[in-house]
């Protein structure tokens, strides 16, 4: 079956008009020695029924998280998302619509689009914020860039307690330009301040660090700010948004760009995407700001509406001197994160970030009573934490899913030296008795040598 | 009345979620993280209602346009409609509710699909391996570019330049710089195609690559790609291919048989995955073998019917994204593929092209045609006979709105004076293209007849014309008021 709904009837007028007697005489500038003259070997097509099907079958190949119990996270969160997210997502006057340029026929893209910017000022503390990036790890890509346009500056300082894949697409960003990226090495759960400030120098274009970091620990952001503007460098936060709803306001405490990956924001796990970057900044840097912004602005009668601002940035305006090459962003999942905001509000953010707050502590507590499981860090967190394993993580991670737990990250995959370290994330879906369940399988596991 | 903002809606206390009451123990919250760093005020986020969030966004939703509301024919966008059979598909649980980092034994289904669209999209360009993770067509220009460097830099050099048409999209030059190169452009001929004494003229061994639409943003197939592939050879330059306008190519060429070596799909286009209002797209990646060590990790490997995710590619330019890309936009897009096969995307090609011409042929004698040349599944039009009496492309882009049409892209690309680039696709019937065809043939007669109302236009829309520059000179990005 296909979507094409001309009639041969149709096709024979159209060719009539046009002035030749089949499609095939269209096709005369692509040249006879390139023409395909076989069939693509691709799969007989199907109908609504067979596809349904099949991708039915495909789907349930996989593990959903209904039937496991996850306590996985490290940059993708099992968060609560409200069905109103999902049906306001799913009008297909939003998904269905394109970028909004023609502004006066996409005033309901546009206006939610500048509430998403709020939402994200709000969030971070920062006073503008753009449309969306393509998740987190390109959005601190993109700040590090930003921030090399500022301070005309070669070097980027980032702390190895940085989401590993974050570091992994910062350094492919900057390898065609040619940046020098240092790594700041963590010590007991945080990045180390003492090498912070041996390795700045005037050099420094900027210092990168998440809040909280990947094994869940709270950085000193102050202290981290302080060192990073006395070198005139720009200071760089990617935040967990959920996070925001109890931690202190990178944007108080003096960061210039903060950025992060909003997938917690209403959207679902989907494999690792799509999923949203946020990005926002201080006023005196929005011309420097890669990606769309929406303003507000009045129509010839004076009534308020919304349309693209500042355009002569991007790339369909600067070409080779746009502040960025996005074009396409995550308009979509952006939404999704607005709709969210707006059912949680301003309550809800503080009970969720709490609820992740107290039930981590709560496993933490659990999981470390048990004979040979620690916690090596003393560090505060807040909604993922690490433990070292009395037998290999992997060992203990194997265990656990042969009971349908999925226990966590082994953080001997990202970081050599934490072979028998396990990463674990507990969000406000967990419940004690899922926590309960891991604690006593663990204690099993302890109990029996694994 | 226009909607307000969901800010204003707020008032103290109206709550909109529902979460369960905690079940550990509880502590303070200043025993579990010290005073200093807590956030002593609470975000200004809405306080509302379900009912009122759920009315918010649904009037929105009324002062949009979309596909499924309306005609879309932007060039170089590819506004298909978009299956809804993909839209249910795409939300199944074992689809929607995975973990990027839960065990490849668990994942076994998604990463089937990945690689099995990996597969079709190299067997339709002609290429060796795909890679999906690129979220967008930009992303994936940076990521072949860099792959470009990485296999010039394996062979001793870099180099220095890339060779861009005058006609290509923003994005190609502005990925390029930001792929280490500096940008040489390539004029077009009087036929709209790249002129190719002038890319005689550019092409030396510091060029990387040439970064090449096709057909062309003007919707001409690019006729001598054969020379132009042996022009580049000599000087062992990449032939890159922006594959924005594949639409006009499946199953009659393939982009691998015509020389290309690194090609960008845009699935968002091309595979009918829905637009979102600007995203989420995907922007996969296919290369020739020569450059398939480059390719991004992970990459995905099937071994004895076990598929798994595959790091150890030591050559590989590293991650653009934190995961595999944008997995939900690929379930759609791999759903099209399985609904139409070979002969269905043939058709899709065959159709899109018809309709272009089509649309070409009927509007030809009120507009300048530019390049007087049967197109491929778009073409351009120029507004300047109409821009003398006064009346822009923007203008008219403005009136279409009053005929119930999304405009086509204008000012695009930046060769033809007042530009109108459209691209029906192949999703509409012949009565829509008759209709948008008669509503321009209606506002050429107005531009004579009665310029004012064209100029003035839109006059049906939510709002009238709004005011760009005033949103610029004073900008306003966010809400600042104070929730009570």
């Amino acid at each position: 079956m296909g979507y094409v709904p001309n009639t041969e009837k149709d096709k024979k007028e159209m060719l009539r008009l046009i002035g030749v007697d089949e499609i095939e005489k269209l096709l005369k500038d692509i040249p006879e020695e390139i023409r395909l003259k076989k069939e693509l070997s691709l799969p007989s097509p199907l109908s609504e029924i067979e596809l349904k099907k099949e991708m039915l079958i495909l789907s349930e190949k996989n593990a959903d998280l209904l039937h496991y119990t996850s306590f996985l996270g490290a940059g993708a969160y099992d968060h609560y998302i409200p069905s109103v997210v999902e049906h306001m997502a799913s009008r297909s006057e939003f998904y269905t619509a394109y970028t909004p340029y023609q502004a006066e026929a996409s005033q309901g893209m546009l206006q939610s689009i500048y509430e998403f910017q709020s939402m994200i000022c709000e969030l971070t503390g920062m006073e503008a914020a753009n449309a969306s990036m393509y998740d987190g790890a390109s959005a601190t890509a993109e700040a590090a860039m930003m921030a090399l346009r500022i301070t005309k500056k070669r070097e980027v300082l980032v702390s190895s307690a940085l989401h590993p894949n974050y570091r992994m697409v910062l350094k492919t960003y900057l390898q065609g330009i040619g940046i020098t990226i240092k790594e700041l090495p963590y010590k007991d759960g945080i990045t180390d301040a003492d090498a912070i400030s041996s390795s700045i120098s005037d050099n420094t274009a900027a210092v990168i660090i998440q809040q909280p970091n990947f094994f869940g620990c709270i950085e000193e952001l102050s202290a981290i700010n302080t060192i990073t503007h006395k070198f005139g460098a720009l200071f760089i936060v990617s935040v967990d948004p959920i996070s925001m709803g109890i931690l202190k306001l990178p944007g108080e405490l003096g960061a210039d760009i903060v950025v992060g990956e909003g997938q917690s924001l209403g959207n679902s796990l989907s494999f690792g995407g799509p999923y949203l970057g946020f990005f926002a900044t201080k006023k005196e840097y929005i011309r420097q700001m890669p990606g769309r912004l929406a303003g507000a602005t009045a129509d010839t009668q004076g009534k308020r509406g919304y349309c693209l601002t500042l355009q002569t940035r991007e790339q369909h305006i600067k070409r080779e001197r746009a502040t960025s090459n996005i074009c396409t962003n995550q308009a979509l999942c952006a939404f999704a994160a607005t709709v969210y905001l707006s059912v949680i509000g301003k309550e809800g953010l503080k009970k969720v970030a709490e609820l992740c707050l107290q039930k981590a502590h709560y496993a933490q507590k659990e999981i470390t009573k048990i004979k040979g499981f620690s916690s090596p860090y003393s560090a505060p967190f807040f909604k993922e934490f690490v433990i070292k394993t009395p037998v290999s993580a992997e060992r203990i991670f194997k265990g656990l899913l042969k009971e349908n737990i999925i226990g966590g990250i082994d953080l001997g995959n990202y970081y050599p030296e934490l072979k028998d370290h396990l990463l674990i994330c507990v969000t406000e879906k967990r419940t004690r008795e899922e926590i309960d369940r891991l604690v006593s399988k663990m204690t099993e596991m302890a109990k029996h040598g694994g | 009345m226009l909607e307000r903002l969901i800010f204003e809606y707020s008032s103290e206390g109206k709550k909109g979620y529902s979460l369960p009451e905690i079940d550990v123990p509880a502590e303070p919250v200043e025993k579990l993280i010290e005073q200093r760093h807590l956030r002593k005020e609470l975000p200004e986020l809405p306080e509302v209602s379900e009912v009122e969030v759920a009315r918010h966004f649904t009037r929105l939703s009324h002062e949009n346009y979309s596909i499924d509301s309306h005609f879309y024919p932007l060039g170089s966008c590819t506004m298909k409609y978009n299956p809804k059979v993909n839209e249910d598909v795409a939300r199944l649980q074992g689809f929607t509710n995975i973990h990027p980092l839960q065990p490849d034994a668990l994942s076994q289904g998604a990463l089937q699909l990945m690689y099995e669209l990996e597969k079709y999209l190299a067997e339709i360009s002609g290429l060796s391996r795909v890679t999906l993770q690129p979220a967008a067509g930009a992303q994936g220009e940076l990521t072949g570019m860099l792959m470009i460097r990485a296999y010039h830099q394996s062979m001793g050099n870099p180099r220095k330049k890339v060779i861009i048409p005058d006609s290509a999209h923003g994005t190609n030059p502005a990925s390029a710089v930001l792929s280490g190169y500096e940008v040489v452009e390539v004029k077009s001929d009087n036929e709209g195609r790249v002129d190719l004494e002038d890319l005689k003229k550019k092409a030396d061994a510091e060029c990387a690559a040439f970064m090449l639409t096709n057909p062309n943003t003007l919707g001409l197939f690019e006729k001598n790609i054969l020379q132009i592939s042996k022009i580049l050879k000599e000087h062992e330059i990449l032939l890159y291919l922006d594959g924005a306008n594949l639409n006009a190519m499946l199953g009659l060429c393939r982009p691998g048989d015509m020389g290309f070596d690194v090609v960008h799909f845009n699935l968002h286009k091309t595979f009918s995955t829905p637009h979102g209002g600007g995203g989420p797209g995907s922007g996969p990646v296919g290369v020739k073998e020569s450059l398939v060590s480059f390719l991004p990790v992970p990459v995905i490997e099937k071994k004895d019917e076990h598929f798994y995710l595959n790091y150890a590619h030591p050559k590989s330019i590293g991650k653009v994204q934190g995961f595999y890309g944008n997995f939900g936009v690929m379930v759609k897009a791999y759903a099209y593929i399985r609904t139409l096969g070979n002969s269905g995307l043939k058709e899709v090609s065959e159709n899109a092209i018809l309709n272009a011409n089509y649309m070409k042929k009927r509007l030809e004698g009120y507009f300048e045609l530019p390049f007087k040349v049967d197109c491929m599944h778009e073409f351009v039009l120029s507004g300047s006979l109409q821009k003398k009496a006064g009346v822009s492309t923007k203008d008219i882009a403005k009136r279409l709105l009053d005929y119930g049409f999304h405009p086509p892209t204008v000012y695009f690309p930046l060769i033809v004076d007042e530009a109108m680039m459209i691209e029906p696709t192949e999703t509409e019937t012949k009565e829509v293209l008759d209709r948008f065809c008669d509503a321009m043939i209606a506002i050429a007669k107005e531009v004579k007849e009665n310029p004012e109302i064209v100029k003035s236009a839109p006059h049906t829309t939510p709002v009238a014309r709004l005011d760009e520059t005033k949103a610029a000179k004073e900008l306003d990005l966010r809400w600042k008021g104070k929730i009570s």
